[in-house]
């Protein structure tokens, strides 16, 4: 399905498609680029991306995006999801990029901003802790002012690919006697400092992607307080928006789909009764996918209109995550027999697997994506807020 | 259609409770499942020394007489630890067809090892395209004087690795999907010619590709009978996976409910949210008709009832559906740390995965309990 395109942005649009193809380096086209690249790999297209000026889709121009309106903007995520590109890191771009330009102060822009388009600075994201997921306004981690340094105490955790991480943004809680959600700062932590340490967390699948963050009296300079002390949480909010928009994931959930029907149409004969149901199922999520499209182009095409999409985002996540899961599991199922095996972290060990190549990741992407209906705001908070915001319940 | 089990039978449960109790816990079983080996001689011959290993042969070839039943009590038990150690490819699998369709001079020579902890064996009936058909054979017999010689490959062959022999399936004559023409044979695990590739399973296993180049092997059973035998087989095998698979998600409920009460969020515990307690009750639903289905299969089993394989396949689908339904649920409320390698939740999720894997999934159970005849 397409959006109606003018021609200029049907012209973008080609553009896109072709830098893509002449373009996206070889070597992360890997099994699965999302557990088996390295740091240094997953930047090469952001590099690619820096240099041509479109890292950035989302920022204002003067900040360094590159001006797109919200239908180029779209036809960049779609063209990029469909041809299975890694998009450029989230947490950097997407998340505290956003935060600084809006909430921070010029010298903080300075520093910042130059250094997350380029890629020289790798984010991640200090929000959950132990005893505070879906309620995030419950962080503990506890910065006290001493001096012209805040003193960090705390410990963060499903803190993705932290393993890497130059810096972090963190929630706080500046003032513990507030209500909860008046009581919390945002502020940005090197992560050399001394006091903070990365411990991995090793998922069902076996790849390391999440981490916990031990801070422990980690002097942090006021001047990296962002914003207003106390004014966090409204800072947060504002970064889960973004992190919200684009998790339909069509293109995504379409190369998957057309690769379930090369594993059906390989693996099961055409007179094998599964076959059938193989086929029957298809199209129920070929469907789910076409129905979950036309609610995004007409949620763009509001947009472009000046429409506020109110809480889409949660439906998009939601719908998208559910999706996704389903065509996972459909995958681990139509590989029979070899989705008892599983690669071995880390693959460069190079472990043998059964079967043909196209089931090799099966059974870890089917492991994996049971986290998406639980990270980014759990599907059930997703759905609180829509039974809030648009019922009003 | 309750259980009333025997005094044998409760004493077998609560001696298997107490070992795992205290010799498989969740630490025990991680440091056996990273282990160079992937599973523990020692822990098999514990089993062996308590009389695991001999509990369902007849007392004929030297066994306690407990039949299916006793390995359902095992099983149930087994599910609820994770236990890697191969039971049901050593025990049900291999124990129970050479027990059912050996010679008595087969019986003597290879069950009292079986039952004495000596020998580990493994089935290997699995081929690229045969998907969960058993009679879907490629791999070749060629008679050659009183014996025959093998040639073929197998696929994901479970505790191949661990392995001393192996029952292999193979074609003596016909084409490749005819059912008359599969036999079954005893095969050396290590004999020249045969080859494997290890691999690591989803849960924790060893399993591998094997492959034959004119491997000696014996005759175990009639000739063209491998299919009958391996559909008998089969359903005592989803007898015993099923009482797994309940034990497992008996197992994730109670976890579950458990977290629930503890987990505090918005100022209260997760467990008092409606929409999390109607899953919770969803939950417990299907842990007490997948209960109810396995003991009713495992029943008509020990009875010998016709249409057992009309039932076994539709417990397979059923307690399938239902396991995979309970862990999905028993993730999510474990937010991310359902995800994580170092909670038992996910290993449980894994273990149900891969047990929906084993001898046909729930789909195909499901159309296969819709095709056969329930007169029959």
């Amino acid at each position: 399905m397409e959006l109606a395109l003018s021609p200029e942005d049907a012209a973008f649009r080609d553009e896109v498609r072709a830098f893509i193809a002449g373009n996206y380096p070889a070597e992360m086209r890997v099994p699965n680029p999302e557990t088996d690249l390295s740091k240094e790999q997953m930047l090469l297209w952001h590099r690619i991306l820096h240099k041509k000026g479109w890292i950035a889709p989302l920022w204002p121009k003067e900040y360094g995006g590159p001006g797109w309106s919200i239908t180029r903007r779209f036809v960049f995520e779609q063209e990029t999801t469909r041809a299975g590109t890694m998009p450029p890191l989230a947490f950097s771009v997407t998340m505290v990029g956003p935060v600084i330009y809006t909430f921070g102060n010029e010298a903080q822009k300075k520093k910042f901003l130059p250094r997350i388009l380029s890629g020289d600075d790798w984010w991640c994201q200090g929000y959950s802790e132990p005893g505070s997921g879906s309620d995030l306004a419950t962080v503990r981690t506890k910065a006290v002012r001493d001096g012209d340094h805040y003193i960090v105490n705390g410990y963060k955790t499903w803190t993705t690919l932290a393993q890497h991480a130059d810096w972090i943004f963190c929630l706080v809680r500046t003032d513990p006697t507030a209500k909860p959600q008046s009581g919390i700062s945002f502020l940005l932590i090197d992560m050399k400092s001394p006091g903070v340490t990365v411990r991995p967390i090793i998922t069902i699948d076996g790849s390391h992607e999440v981490n916990d963050v031990f801070l422990e009296n980690v002097r942090v300079p006021v001047e990296n307080l962002i914003g207003e002390e106390n004014k966090g949480w409204s800072y947060a909010k504002f970064l889960l928006g973004n992190e919200r928009t684009s998790m339909a994931g069509i293109g995504r959930s379409t190369r998957y789909i057309e690769r379930l029907k090369r594993i059906v149409k390989a693996e099961i004969p055409e007179d094998d009764p599964a076959h059938l149901e193989f086929v029957r199922d298809i199209a129920r999520v070929e469907l789910d996918v076409l129905a979950l499209e036309a609610t995004e182009l007409r949620v763009v095409a509001q947009m472009a209109r000046g429409i506020d999409p109110g809480p889409a985002a949660s439906l998009f996540k939601i719908r998208g995550t559910e999706i996704f899961q389903n065509i996972t599991e459909l995958t681990h199922r139509a590989i029979g027999n070899y989705g008892l095996a599983i690669r071995e972290h880390p693959v460069s060990a190079n472990h043998f697997m059964p079967g043909p190549d196209y089931g090799h990741t099966a059974s870890e992407k089917y492991l994996n994506s049971r986290k998406l209906s639980i990270y980014g705001g759990s599907n059930e908070i997703q759905r609180n807020i829509i039974a809030k915001a648009v019922l009003g319940l | 259609m309750d259980i009333q089990f025997t005094e044998e039978q409760e004493l077998l449960r609560s001696s298997v409770q107490r070992l795992l109790r205290d010799q498989y816990d969740f630490d025990a079983r991680r440091k056996i499942v990273a282990s160079e080996g992937g599973f523990s001689r020692k822990q098999w011959g514990a089993f062996a020394e308590l009389g695991l290993l001999a509990a369902p042969f007849s007392e004929a070839v030297g066994g306690l007489g407990g039949g299916v039943l006793s390995t359902m009590v095992i099983m149930q038990e087994f599910g609820r630890h994770l236990v890697v150690e191969p039971f049901v490819e050593t025990i049900v699998l291999a124990g129970g067809l050479i027990e059912q369709a050996g010679s008595e001079e087969q019986k003597q020579s290879f069950l009292p090892d079986i039952i004495a902890g000596e020998n580990i064996w493994a089935l290997a009936w699995t081929e690229k395209g045969s998907r969960f058909d058993l009679a879907t054979v490629t791999t070749t017999a060629r008679r050659d004087g009183n014996d025959y010689v093998l040639t073929g490959e197998k696929t994901a062959v479970i505790a191949a690795p661990w392995a001393d022999y192996l029952i292999v399936s193979a074609r003596t004559s016909d084409h490749r999907h005819d059912r008359d023409g599969v036999s079954l044979f005893v095969v050396d695990r290590h004999a020249a010619n045969l080859h494997l590739q290890s691999f690591k399973t989803i849960d924790g296993r060893r399993a591998a590709e094997v492959s034959f180049k004119n491997v000696r092997g014996e005759l175990l059973g009639g000739d063209g009978e491998g299919v009958a035998a391996l559909e008998a087989c089969r359903d005592r095998v989803i007898g015993a996976l099923c009482a797994e698979a309940v034990g497992a998600i008996g197992e994730l409920n109670s976890a579950t409910l458990e977290y629930s009460k503890t987990r505090k969020q918005f100022g209260a515990t997760i467990g008092s949210f409606q929409v999390l307690q109607h899953r919770m009750v969803d939950m417990f639903i299907a842990h007490q008709e997948a209960l109810s289905l396995m003991q009713h299969l495992n029943l008509s089993l020990s009875a010998g009832e016709a249409g057992v394989s009309r039932l076994a396949s539709g417990a397979k689908s059923k307690i399938g559906y239902a396991g995979r339904s309970v862990a999905d649920q028993a993730v999510q409320l474990h937010g991310g740390m359902g995800m994580t390698d170092e909670l038992n939740i996910g290993h449980y999720f894994k273990r149900i995965s891969s047990i929906n894997i084993q001898f046909g999934d729930p789909a195909y159970h499901l159309l296969r309990y819709a095709r056969l005849d329930p007169a029959a």
